[in-house]
């Protein structure tokens, strides 16, 4: 259900985990890497973990670089109980992977779970979405510069909205963005909501001024109209969303993605690793991925093993200090 | 508006399409029976099936009729064994349990299904008039309304605050609110009340804690005292039908439903639910004093009017997806992802861009509906011999589908000792006459009175939101009156009539 809160992103993958149900383990012959991968989803079906993990073994099937793939559903403790599995019972799983994605750097900081990706073997990180600051069509605000105006001007009527709770992703980037526009992140209204779509008709309805938001969420209703991107999360601006300013952009430093991986357990043999890695490095090559990749609207951001630890120990710091700001910590 | 009708009369009535809508209700409507599994978890199946057919009109044909299956079928498992599958058929089992009981399930099936095909039409017929000018409804309610709303949805516990009932009722309700507290909040970072339990951290189950309270106390009730829980077997066939003064009761209640369910769904934040408990609790309140010491022991209207009110609710959550491209509940927010894997972007440029989708789908929902209730008629003498089942075999396949209903969600065996053990608990306070719909519906209700209520304080920084919006002042006065005035009312009828006060 933890995962189930995290709303449209997470139903909108719903239906492509439906999708991926049964591919067939096409085995294109030739140029296969791995005999099998065991897939541990720490949510349960439907979700937007069970998507990724079923979208990726497709197209690793799919594409004969893996002989076929397998996926259990092991929900619990918000993704804590896969992670503890992982780690009890580390010498029978050198064929499994499980995936996951920002949260767990939250949820290991505010321990909601004792591990952290620190006592798994980290594969790769695959895809990512950034975070987009969002307001209605008919808003006065225009920009970030706006948005910090309208907070100065009354900090108690500017309230920010997002499909998390405080603490999670969604508080987090809004902070992340006010704090690095020179505001104090503590005096930010957030208001949470328990699905993205919810917190979207509450933008739509007025109820709150701004929305922190997925990119891929607020892409659809920004190109229909409904909605203006203020500002986005990446470091450049998005192909999908051309006109949307990026924050660097209008000089607020800060960027964030979102992103989601796969871990192995502790101790994996590094001949076993780079098998791993190979097989989904070699993915993105893929026309099966392509496919895959663009019916979900994710993003490929490929940080291999090394540069995955980078990358999780610079956002858990960035994180870390936000949230003992926040007093979360 | 015409022209896109007659479009969508074009795509809808090809052989193609009917065959899809009658298939789509089909496999939706006899999956829907199946105590345990809701339209969420069907329509996940059939999403490959659906986007395998490449026509987005098709695909979101198919769906749709699925979905209005699963919701036709959902209350059959509500009425003849007390199991609902889904939040918004619990209020069905709350009149149609006792009519199956009593051996009337043949008539309590075809009410349900006469329902629910009105509920659905007439809301197709709001959608297709109003839905370009429902997309302001669907954004008028804000986090303090929705706790107005759901607040008025609590009073549907007074149906079970009977005689002699009101503490107990009071207390079941409370039960249901904590319990309700239970896990990782949407509204804090910090598990509550899961004694560091790893399992408890997202709350308990929905379907684990209906299982439990309605369907296994059932089932073990039929164990323990096989002689005394009604002998419905042979009865539930012969009383199909439904006299002239029975439909003409029961008109009304399902005119008025259609209406205020589909509003209701049309609200992103309430959804089926909502409206069943709200339909449930406005009808029993301005139902005749006679009429309204029946709801919760069989009474028709009781029966008619959630069925009513969430089908009605179920075509009005189309507006906001269709008319502004935002998911109002998880199964409207699966067909949104399967629009988007198919290049369709609801929205307000839908109607626009491409109306054969948008008016062929509301067609649909016509000959949908039509389709249910063809198809549902002529089967309900033989889905009511479920009941003339031997109980030794009857009770473990509801055992089985139960305990499967349970698992099947978070794929979790937790779920089935939490199952148990509730279950064992509901059966105690079943033996001591406790009532255990109210216990579900304070469960149900209570996380999305706690989120709304506290995004309300933070937002207006304090209560002020009670008075300083006047829509949730209206509501509050409500809820005051509906929960307020029938226990006053009977107090002093009890007063004025000392001699005979326990009169029924």
């Amino acid at each position: 259900m933890t995962t189930l809160k995290m709303g449209r992103r997470v139903l909108l993958s719903a239906a492509v985990a439906a999708i991926t149900i049964g591919a067939p383990a096409a085995f294109a012959g030739g140029h296969q890497v791995v005999d099998s991968i065991h897939f541990i989803i720490p949510g349960g079906a439907g979700g937007g973990w069970d998507g990724t993990a079923r979208g990726t073994g497709e197209a690793l099937t799919n594409a004969g670089l893996v002989g076929s793939a397998s996926y259990e559903n092991m929900s619990g403790g918000g993704g804590g109980k896969a992670i503890a599995y992982m780690i009890e019972n580390a010498d029978s799983n050198h064929g499994t992977l499980m995936v996951n994605s920002t949260p767990i750097v939250i949820r290991s900081l505010t321990g909601v779970f004792p591990q952290s990706f620190r006592d798994l073997t980290l594969v790769a990180g695959t895809i990512g979405d950034y975070a987009a600051m969002v307001v209605g069509k008919d808003s006065p605000i225009n920009s970030m510069a706006d948005l910090v105006a309208a907070y100065e001007s009354d900090p108690s009527a500017t309230a920010i909205g997002g499909g998390s709770v405080p603490g999670g992703m969604d508080h987090l980037v809004a902070a992340m963005t006010m704090e690095a526009a020179g505001k104090d992140a503590l005096d930010v209204k957030y208001i949470p909501y328990d699905a993205g779509g919810k917190a979207m008709a509450a933008l739509l309805s007025g109820e709150i001024s701004a929305l922190s938001t997925g990119f891929s969420e607020a892409v659809d209703l920004a190109n229909a109209g409904e909605v203006k991107i203020i500002g986005v999360t990446s470091s450049e601006r998005v192909s999908a969303a051309p006109d949307a300013k990026t924050m660097i952009e209008q000089g607020i430093d800060t960027t964030f993605v979102n992103w989601r991986g796969f871990f192995g357990s502790p101790g994996l043999p590094a001949e076993k690793l780079a098998q791993y890695q190979t097989a989904l490095e070699k993915m993105y090559e893929t026309p099966e991925w392509e496919a895959v990749r663009a019916r979900n609207g994710w993003v490929n951001i490929h940080n291999n093993g090394d540069d995955f630890r980078i990358f999780l120990e610079a956002q858990e710091k960035v994180i870390g200090d936000l949230m003992k700001k926040l007093g979360f910590l | 508006m015409l022209e896109g009708l007659l479009i969508g009369l074009q795509t809808a009535l090809s052989i193609k399409m009917l065959i899809v809508v009658i298939g789509g209700c089909l496999i939706g409507t006899f999956i829907g029976m199946l105590p345990g599994l809701g339209p969420m978890s069907i329509i996940a199946i059939m999403i490959p099936v659906a986007i395998s057919m490449g026509d987005p009109a098709a695909a979101l044909i198919l769906l749709a009729g699925v979905y209005y299956g699963a919701i036709f079928g959902g209350s059959t498992s509500s009425i003849l064994l007390n199991a609902p599958g889904v939040a918004g058929t619990v209020a069905t089992s709350f009149d149609g349990y006792p009519m199956t009981q009593q051996g009337k399930a043949g008539k309590a099936l075809t009410i349900a299904a006469i329902a629910s095909f009105c509920g659905g039409t007439f809301s197709a017929i709001l959608l297709m008039i109003f839905a370009p000018m429902l997309s302001s409804v669907a954004l008028l309610f804000h986090s303090a309304e929705y706790f107005a709303l759901m607040i008025v949805g609590l009073s549907a516990i007074a149906a079970f605050a009977g005689k002699g009932q009101v503490a107990k009722a009071i207390l079941m309700t409370t039960i249901g609110l904590i319990m309700a507290t239970v896990g990782e909040g949407a509204l804090f970072n910090m598990p509550r009340f899961t004694m560091g339990i790893m399992d408890l951290q997202s709350g308990f189950g929905f379907i684990t804690l209906a299982m439990a309270m309605f369907a296994l106390p059932e089932a073990l009730f039929l164990v323990l005292l096989p002689k005394t829980v009604g002998g419905s077997g042979n009865g539930a066939i012969k009383d199909l039908r439904i006299s002239r003064s029975e439909a003409r009761s029961i008109a009304p209640v399902i005119f008025r439903q259609s209406i205020q369910g589909f509003f209701i769904g049309v609200l992103p934040g309430a959804g089926a639910t909502i409206a069943s408990f709200l339909g449930y609790a406005v009808e029993r309140n301005i139902a005749p004093k006679e009429e309204q010491k029946q709801f919760g022991k069989g009474s028709i209207k009781g029966l008619a009017a959630p069925e009513t009110a969430n089908n009605a609710a179920c075509t009005g959550s189309f507006v906001p997806l269709l008319t502004l491209g935002i998911p109002g509940s998880g199964t409207t927010a699966i067909l949104l992802g399967a629009l988007i894997a198919l290049n369709v972007s609801p929205g307000p440029r839908l109607m626009i861009d491409e109306p054969q989708i948008f008016w062929s789908v509301i067609i649909s929902m016509y000959i949908g509906n039509l389709v249910l209730l063809v198809l549902n008629l002529p089967l309900i003498p033989y889905i009511a011999k479920v009941l003339s089942v031997p109980r030794n075999y009857l009770i473990p396949f509801i055992m089985f589908f139960t305990l499967m209903g349970a698992y099947i969600g978070q794929n979790n065996a937790t779920e089935l000792l939490l199952l148990v053990g509730f279950g064992v608990c509901a059966t105690a306070l079943k033996f001591a006459n406790y009532p255990l719909a109210p216990l579900l519906i304070g469960f149900i209700l209570g996380g999305m009175i706690e989120d709304n209520f506290s995004r309300s304080m933070q937002l207006y920084d304090g209560v002020a939101f009670i008075w300083e919006r006047p829509m949730t002042l209206g509501l509050l006065m409500i809820a005051a009156l509906l929960i307020v005035l029938p226990t006053w009312n009977s107090h002093r009828a009890q007063k004025n009539r000392p001699g005979k006060a326990d009169g029924d």
